[in-house]
């Protein structure tokens, strides 16, 4: 049956944006813990720990994160597993999250300088208090603004899940897309939801970024 | 029951994977260089052009950063024919590509232009150098070098963003790879095969990223940017 589009569709592909949101949401949490993991034993654990945790993160960046998806979709029902796509789906996005989060954050933590350490030990603070009192307050700080730009970059991730069947905003946009054959109104709608979703974060993301960044005077 | 990876009949048809591979890099070196053209003038156009100039590339690169490639490339692959533009799915994904690349490379390029103080500038001038030296050793060199871990960060997101036009079946390794899964049916052991290549590309680039840059940056280095303004440059990439 070919439909028109219009208002229907529209309430479609916002039906679509909800999943969009939601599979951010559960990616940047899921992600977001294993990524402090990361970044913490990537700073201050022991040695072997600290390059294998390098060297997964060198892999993963270097893998498209198609590939990643592909991999956990397929990966997941040949060790047996019969998960619905939401898991598939993320689950990879998690771990593409963790080793980018984790690795702007690493560099939060080492822009601490080493003297704020320093200054804690010699109040007599255990590891974890300066870790708790003294670091990770100010690491946050510095990290709110890359964090809430590579959310935006999450958003506009998912949209690769599309392509195994897991219905989102763009797999809404390709359905509706097969059933109006009005293309153009179709993506363009998508594309306008995706920005109106990354938009005002990008704009915050820069805010946060710019109370730190000083630029040399011209 | 535990399942027997079976490489065997994808390694019969490895000679599609590396073609895949070769098409890869020319889909991605194409726009690459269209990419970085659009970047160079977004960000001469930002910082030398009048106020109108500077607000419509503001527009072009927030509205292409703030929207996913996939939906970018089906909009210019689907939509465009709509109103009477047809294209190759090659056309389309290099086309995609590039104008993602060049939103980006706008930003990082106009990034490394700002760090650049005027007065520095003048110093060259002051010192007898020719505009074309002081543009070539005072503006062009230093700025590369400030924001070159951020741009060669982008070139490889590039590289392996390209992979998403395999949505389209462009031709490229992501596009092989699926026809190869879809002959022998061994998933799991072709997307592997592809992801060491992939991985395999990327190493190789970045290494001679790093050899590029011990070349170009061989003069006494200028002050390091500080670790948070590096931290921010390099969030400042994506696809």
């Amino acid at each position: 049956m070919i439909r028109s589009f219009g208002w229907e569709s529209v309430e479609f592909l916002i039906r679509g944006a909800g999943w969009t949101l939601l599979l951010s949401f559960m990616t940047f949490v899921i992600g977001g813990c294993f990524a402090l993991i990361f970044a913490l034993l990537r700073t201050l654990g022991p040695k072997p720990v600290r390059l294998a945790i390098a060297g997964f993160i060198q892999l993963v960046q270097a893998t498209p994160l198609l590939i990643i998806v592909f991999l956990s979709f397929y990966g997941l029902s040949f060790v047996g597993l019969h998960f619905p796509p939401m898991v598939g789906a993320g689950l990879s996005l998690a771990v593409y999250t963790t080793v980018f989060l984790g690795d702007i954050w690493r560099g939060c933590i080492e822009a601490i300088p080493r003297q704020q350490w320093e200054a804690a030990d010699a109040l007599a603070l255990t590891r974890m208090q300066q870790l708790r009192y003294v670091i990770l307050p100010q690491a946050f700080k510095i990290s709110l603004g890359p964090t809430v730009g590579f959310m935006v970059q999450i958003v506009k991730n998912t949209s690769v899940v599309a392509l195994i069947g897991f219905v989102e905003l763009t797999r809404a946009g390709q359905l509706l897309n097969n059933m109006t054959f009005q293309p153009f109104h179709v993506f363009l709608t998508v594309a306008a939801i995706y920005f109106a979703i990354c938009y005002p974060m990008s704009f915050l993301s820069e805010r946060l970024k710019g109370n730190r960044h000083v630029r040399p005077a011209h | 029951m535990a399942y027997q990876m079976n490489f065997a009949p994808v390694m019969a048809l490895a000679p599609q994977l590396f073609e895949g591979a070769f098409n890869t890099l020319i889909l991605s070196g194409q726009s690459i260089v269209a990419g970085i053209a659009i970047g160079v003038v977004g960000a001469v156009g930002r910082t030398e052009g009048p106020r109108w100039l500077d607000r419509a590339i503001g527009a072009y690169v927030e509205l292409f950063r703030n929207t996913p490639l996939l939906v970018q490339l089906f909009l210019i692959f689907f939509g465009l024919p709509y109103i009477g533009l047809r294209l190759s799915a090659n056309a389309a994904a290099i086309i995609a590509v590039a104008l993602n690349l060049g939103a980006y490379s706008t930003e990082i390029l106009r990034a490394g232009l700002q760090a650049i103080p005027r007065t520095q500038i003048e110093a060259g001038l002051a010192l007898g150098m020719s505009r074309l030296q002081v543009v070539r050793y005072v503006v062009i060199v230093p700025a590369l070098r400030i924001i070159y871990p951020a741009l060669t960060g982008q070139l490889t997101l590039t590289l392996l963003g390209s992979s998403i036009a395999s949505a389209i079946s462009a031709t490229e390794l992501t596009a092989a790879g699926a026809r190869i899964e879809s002959t022998t049916f061994r998933s799991l052991e072709t997307f592997l095969c592809v992801a060491v290549i992939y991985i395999a590309m990327t190493f190789t680039f970045r290494f001679i990223y790093w050899l590029i840059g011990l070349l170009l940056f061989r003069r006494k280095a200028p002050p390091k940017p500080s670790l948070i303004a590096d931290i921010s440059e390099i969030s400042r990439v994506g696809v």
